[in-house]
């Protein structure tokens, strides 16, 4: 994974980072499967490796092939991405080692969840049950978002097409 | 497109119905296995969008043309929130589908089974829709 994130930065042919990125997200579903989340591997798997790799060759097909040439380092960037990514790896060192019983996650709700899915909601896939019922707020959230980014794809480009049409006709 | 190649034409024939069946069951079968309507929107996509890579878009156009995935867009999001309103109307609060039967386990199932329906079919509409203007902003800018 690390080796394909690094092809992915250095690589200027933009085929071929595309198709890098299919990798890394199948790659990342593998990883979610080793960590038993296979709800979360077939949602990376689906969307991450098969649909944004079509919408980002489509992309493509609309723009160039080719990254532009940018020799230069901007330093304040690098700063900026530096101090960032050090804050997190920072943060990670105070995280509960995974699979351990006694981490925060699994005394909030999460046990609440396993214990009383079953007679609350139903359906043996807890999974399901917190994303819709439990969780139904946020996942109409994210379905509004979808919509809203189809929405938006519309009226960019979508539209202008229209009007280049009227354009011609008139 | 890729019309010519006679292998891609006749494999993707026998590919496409399996996997939108596949997208089905990974729609209503999600409260028992691992999927859920965002999965099962992607893959029922994703067969569409392998049969316009394969045989033209314009033939895809022909089987769902704009309105409808605008419609399935639309449609989708009004069915989840719809859901969340009925709920209330029934007493409740709002998305809690316990209201929508008298039986609270038959009420949640009906509710998770229809908003995941709604999700589905907002997900799919999102991505051909997405495809079928990407596409026709390619022709666009080809005819100018």
């Amino acid at each position: 994974m690390a080796f394909t994130a690094y092809s992915l930065v250095r690589l200027h042919n933009l085929f071929a980072v595309v198709m890098l990125s299919g990798i890394y997200s199948l790659l990342a579903a593998v990883l979610y499967v080793v960590m038993d989340a296979v709800d979360v591997a077939f949602t990376e798997a689906a969307v991450g490796a098969g649909i944004s790799t079509i919408l980002m060759l489509g992309t493509l097909a609309l723009t160039t092939r080719m990254d532009k040439e940018n020799k230069l380092i901007d330093p304040v960037p690098l700063a900026i991405v530096t101090i960032t990514g050090a804050l997190l790896i920072y943060g990670t060192l105070d995280m509960p080692p995974y699979g351990d019983p006694s981490a925060p996650v699994h005394h909030h709700v999460g046990q609440y969840y396993i214990e009383k899915s079953g007679e609350q909601v139903g359906p043996p896939n807890i999974v399901t049950s917190v994303l819709a019922s439990y969780r139904g707020y946020d996942t109409l959230g994210e379905v509004t978002v979808i919509f809203t980014a189809a929405a938006g794809v519309m009226a960019l480009i979508g539209r202008s097409r229209r009007r280049k049409k009227k354009g011609d006709k008139t | 497109m890729l019309t010519q190649t006679s292998i891609l034409r006749v494999v993707s024939k026998l590919l496409i119905p399996p996997i939108m069946l596949f997208a089905l069951y990974v729609q209503f079968h999600g409260d028992f296995g691992p999927g859920g309507g965002f999965q099962a929107g992607v893959i029922f996509a994703s067969a569409f969008i392998l049969y316009a890579l394969i045989f033209g878009v314009d033939n895809a156009r022909k089987a769902t043309p704009a309105w409808l995935t605008r419609l399935m867009l639309a449609s989708g999001l009004l069915l989840y929130a719809g859901v969340g309103v009925v709920a209330m109307l029934l007493g409740g609060d709002y998305l809690d589908y316990s209201m929508l039967s008298s039986d609270p386990h038959a009420g949640q199932h009906l509710g998770i089974t229809l908003i995941e329906f709604g999700v589905g079919t907002t997900v799919a509409g999102a991505m051909i829709t997405i495809f079928l203007i990407f596409d026709g902003r390619l022709r666009a800018e080809k005819e100018d």
